[in-house]
């Protein structure tokens, strides 16, 4: 997946036109785990709806497997299926008679039979944890993230090489929240997918994506692995962002003199970072 | 997708018009509507037409949005016209077919209607496009106040009416997101037959209806926490109050129905004097 030079206005030619995107070149790498981060309004959904073709850019390009999306006659349902897109709060998409049914929608909409819908349902219904006992319940009954996996799951029924994953996590709670991102992660490493994780979460971005793409004013700011980006921590705390609060700590400790890394971007690196300037004392 | 829908739509801009008291806007507007009906010729319309061209141009609202807002009436335009075209029995029969036939005065009474249609509407549209709907409710309100003397619930008329306007942009972007997400699940929501095509709503509606109850829930909530109760001893931060523009524009509606109405008779006249 490439983007070339994309530009998308909101409402063009009226009172409410607004520029969410500004002349975006991205390179998505097959298997790759990136995270974007951005403020509100920063354009980060409108970029990720630009990646199954739910948007058209006002102008630049974006290839799929080297052709270009936008090219007359693309099969756009063939994109869709291919890179499967999970919207913020996509529990509230959820409308069948029971959860497996919904899960199925997807993989029915790819024209697969029955069986192999049910399969696939199945199978990604333990990929997020959903345990079988809830299968055939209705999904409205569900709580909060039992209801966010099943939806989940529904879009990775349909098995697309690409899982786009707009603030998965936002009101869930902590555990709800790891749960789920460990999943993902572990999906990440089962399938060798490629994940784009959107997140207002400096801690789950370092802590599981490979790269990290900065979205800021409608344009790319950073482009690197979290310790390169999260570097810039100042600069990132200058446009409402900031870096994981363990940057912060070992930079302080840096400063009062001890001899450790000041871009770490984990507790397990701080830890061991630390266990390290113990030593050589 | 659902961002093209202009009618009753609000248009930010700072005009003499944006300005003006809601309630003279309402009241103007329906006179403005009446008047549309008075003239019997073509001269009440050139009076019409250089009234509403110059509210336009006051209004600062781009002539193409208004122009947009008459999509939805352009089939109820287009049978106004036939019917009245080829239905009018009375005046000199200028072309006919079976029971089919062209009158002068229904090829007159077709027009009048189509410039009464469109001027109607575009009246009506500019009044949405330069006033909110928060204010709109308000002026309804305080213009309806005297029904409250025969047990008319007013202001809990006014509430709703604000309510059901406030949730209209939120509800077409929740049908927006809905559909956005369906779709990104392999949804088809173009192709095959009627019944075909309902049952493919079906994926948007459940989650649109759940979704629309949540939020009424939600704000019956967050409006009960707030200690509403209704109308009774409710006093308003910002009343609305007349003010000298409000009064001025008051008086040039008044001029314009007369020279509407002068217009008529100035035609009578002449035709009386030849």
């Amino acid at each position: 997946m490439k983007l070339e030079h994309v530009n998308y206005i909101y409402s063009q030619g009226t009172a409410y036109e607004k520029q969410a995107l500004k002349d975006i070149c991205l390179e998505f790498p097959d298997g790759e785990f990136i995270g974007i981060i951005g403020h509100t309004g920063s354009g980060k959904s409108t970029l990720i709806q630009h990646l199954n073709g739910l948007i058209k850019a006002t102008s630049g390009a974006l290839y799929y497997d080297g052709k270009n999306i936008y090219e007359t006659g693309y099969p756009m349902k063939e994109l869709r299926s291919q890179v499967g897109l999970v919207f913020q709060y996509p529990e509230h998409q959820l409308f069948e008679v029971d959860v497996l049914k919904d899960v199925c929608f997807g993989p029915k909409n790819q024209g697969l039979s029955e069986e192999e819908c049910i399969k696939r349902a199945k199978e990604a219904l333990r990929l997020v944890g959903l345990k079988e006992k809830y299968h055939n319940q209705s999904p409205f009954e569900l709580s909060g993230g039992q209801k966010r996996r099943a939806a989940i799951a529904g879009v990775l029924a349909m098995h697309p090489k690409i899982l786009v994953l707009d603030e998965p996590t936002a009101g869930l709670d902590p555990k709800g929240r790891d749960e789920i991102l460990d999943q993902i992660a572990k999906l990440h490493k089962e399938t060798e997918i490629t994940v784009v994780l959107v997140s207002h979460s400096m801690e789950d971005v370092a802590k599981y994506v490979d790269r990290i793409i900065v979205m800021n004013h409608a344009q790319v700011m950073y482009n690197g692995t979290p310790k390169e980006v999260f570097r810039h921590y100042r600069e990132l705390e200058a446009v409402g962002l900031a870096a994981p609060q363990v940057t912060y700590i070992m930079q302080e400790l840096k400063k009062k003199g001890m001899p450790v890394s000041g871009d770490v971007t984990t507790i397990e690196e701080a830890a061991d970072e630390i266990m390290k300037a113990v030593h050589i004392r | 997708m659902l961002r093209d829908i202009t009618i009753g739509q609000y248009y930010p801009a700072d005009s003499p018009l944006h300005r003006l008291d809601p309630r003279v806007k309402i009241v103007g507007t329906l006179l403005y509507m009446i008047s549309l009906f008075l003239p019997k010729n073509l001269l009440g319309y050139g009076v019409a037409v250089i009234f509403l061209t110059s509210i336009i141009w006051l209004s600062k609202v781009p002539v193409k949005f208004i122009v947009k807002g008459l999509k939805p009436i352009v089939v109820l335009l287009m049978i106004t016209v036939l019917f009245n075209l080829f239905l009018t029995g009375t005046g000199t029969i200028l072309w006919s077919a079976g029971i089919f036939k062209i009158t002068d005065e229904g090829l007159r009474t077709a027009v009048y209607m189509a410039v009464r249609l469109v001027f109607l509407i575009m009246g009506a549209s500019l009044m949405t496009f330069t006033t909110t709907p928060n204010a709109l409710t308000d002026g309804l309100e305080r213009l309806l106040k005297p029904l409250g003397k025969i047990k008319v619930p007013v202001h809990e008329i006014a509430m709703m009416m604000s309510i059901a306007l406030r949730f209209i942009p939120i509800l077409l972007e929740e049908t927006d997101k809905i559909m956005k997400a369906q779709i990104a699940r392999g949804a088809d929501l173009e192709s095959g037959n009627i019944i075909q095509k309902a049952k493919n709503m079906v994926p948007i509606l459940v989650p649109l209806f759940v979704s629309a109850f949540r939020r009424a829930n939600d704000l019956a909530t967050a409006m009960e926490a707030r200690c509403y109760y209704g109308g009774e001893g409710r006093t308003k931060m910002k009343p609305l109050i007349y003010k000298n523009r409000d009064y001025i524009a008051y008086a040039i509606m008044i001029l314009y129905v007369a020279a509407v109405v002068a217009a008529g008779r100035f035609v009578e006249f002449s035709i009386w004097i030849f």
